[in-house]
């Protein structure tokens, strides 16, 4: 589904992705993890094109995202984002949330974005709280609501950008079920965690990124019991 | 000292209530009107202020930096009394009032929307954008609303400060309230019953505006 060759990111001069080189196939679930400052947020946002792409190519079901022709809204459409600080919308309640991009993007009825939507929430176990606004739902909550507002574009690819480290502790664990559950699915996801139960349990594959680019890559477990690169067994003391 | 206060002609005001009614008109018309237009002015070069276009971005900033740094007073005689000598066309007094009102509050305006919609977090942004909103429709959606609120409070205050600017507009011979003022207090010699009325016509209209603002916030607060 995804090809990356050779995805080259500057800011000015100060390049941070050096030449990233992936495939992830249809359904797979790939965590990436590495050090703060050495990338991955780059790289995901380089996959819906939050950020213009410097060099190098990435292809998302057949579209080139460096092709300056192509459509950036479509591209947006089929990939879905969830943050890290969830960026709800605070005006809007949380159906709210989850009707605008269906109905102003996709042109759906009012009724049918509603009808979805509430079927998404009903999926993360947040339909009680459709009429509430973001400021009144726990961070957990307000994550899960982020994640349906992506789903209800029905996206193809859901990147997530350290979905649970704005969580305190006791709320991580609603967030990655849902994340889990949306991965046995069948969804493709692209997931930058440090929540190595998570990568070890859902992950197909561990990206371990440093240094703009992909240091080591492998089978969750291997990379966590038998790291080969001196810098991923550096990292892996650190955190764990 | 209130023994001389009392000794004024407070009754005789009455008299001339018409004349300041006629006033209060021309006050409110020009406030009225002149931010309208000046609400739509500050939309348009606040966007400039943030736009990525260099041209649109350069206009709108001469014109704020130009409108910020001289005095309404100055404005205000420069459009009535040297622009038709430019152009060759007189403006009614009026219209010119109005023309001050809009460009002196547009610029001010421009900077509370330029400061409101830098205010929303730029997650927001990426949020609308990564849903495939497009970026008019980001705005208008997701930014501008949460923007508009953050600009109440600032608005309300450059409202209140337009109002008590078009005091000036006497000088070119808007008959508003101050005009109307003058007019009758050197007619009469009653001065200090006059411009006390005056004073207490334009707290009216101020702390009305402040009452209906502070009611609006909390509509919206609500949410
Ligand atoms: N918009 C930006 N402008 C300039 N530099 C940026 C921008 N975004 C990220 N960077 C830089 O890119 C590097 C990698 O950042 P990031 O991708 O956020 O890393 P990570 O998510 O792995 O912590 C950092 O040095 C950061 O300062
Ligand atoms: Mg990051």
């Amino acid at each position: 589904m995804i090809t990356v060759k050779d995805l080259h990111k500057s800011f000015g001069d100060h390049e941070v992705l050096k030449g990233i080189n992936c495939e992830i196939a249809d359904e797979e679930v790939v965590c990436v993890i590495g050090p703060s400052g050495s990338g991955k947020s780059t790289f995901l946002r380089c996959l819906n094109l939050l950020e213009a792409i410097t060099n190098g190519e990435v292809v998302i079901d057949g579209d080139n995202l460096a092709d300056p022709k192509v459509n950036i809204n479509k591209i947006r459409t089929e990939v879905g984002m969830v943050f890290q600080h969830f960026n709800l919308f605070p005006h809007k309640s949380v159906i709210e949330n989850l009707m605008l991009a269906p109905m102003k993007v996709r042109k759906i009825s009012n009724k049918e974005a509603r009808k979805r939507g509430m079927d998404l929430l009903e999926k993360v176990g947040l339909a009680e709280k459709a009429e509430q606004y973001p400021s009144q739902l726990s961070g957990g909550q307000q994550q899960r609501v982020a994640i349906a507002r992506s789903l209800a574009m029905e996206p193809k690819l859901m990147l997530f950008d350290e979905p649970t480290s704005a969580l305190d502790p006791e709320l991580v664990g609603e967030v990655l079920e849902v994340m889990k559950r949306l991965a046995m699915d069948g969804m493709t996801m692209v997931v930058v965690t440090h929540e190595m139960g998570f990568a070890r349990e859902v992950g197909d594959r561990v990206f371990f990124m440093d240094e703009g680019v992909i240091m080591e890559e492998g089978d969750p477990n291997q990379i966590f019991t038998d790291p080969q690169s001196k810098r991923t067994k550096e990292f892996l003391n650190k955190i764990l | 000292m209130l023994e001389r206060f009392s000794r004024f002609n407070w009754a005789s005001v009455i008299d001339f209530l018409p004349n300041l009614g006629t006033g209060l008109y021309y006050t409110l018309l020009i406030s009225v009107v002149g931010l309208l237009i000046g609400f739509i002015l500050g939309g348009i070069f606040g966007l400039g202020r943030i736009s990525k276009n260099k041209f649109f971005y350069a206009v709108s900033s001469i014109y704020i930096e130009v409108i910020r740094g001289t005095p309404v007073l100055v404005q205000a005689i420069w459009i009535y009394f040297a622009l038709p000598l430019i152009t060759g066309y007189n403006m009614a007094s009026v219209v010119a009032g109005i023309v001050v009102i809009s460009i002196n509050s547009g610029a001010y305006i421009a900077e509370i929307v330029r400061g409101a919609v830098q205010s929303i977090d730029k997650g927001q942004h990426e949020a609308g954008r990564s849903l495939g909103l497009n970026q008019s429709q980001t705005m208008k959606y997701i930014i501008w609303p949460q923007a508009f609120k953050r600009m109440i409070p600032p608005l309300g205050n450059q409202f209140i400060i337009s109002i008590k600017d078009t005091s000036l507009l006497s000088v070119i011979l808007v008959p508003e309230l101050m005009f109307q003022g003058r007019l009758i207090a050197s007619n009469h010699f009653n001065a200090v019953e006059i411009y006390t009325t005056v004073a207490v016509f334009y707290l009216a209209i101020t702390l009305s505006l402040s009452y209906i603002l502070r009611y609006v916030e909390r509509r919206l607060d609500v949410q």
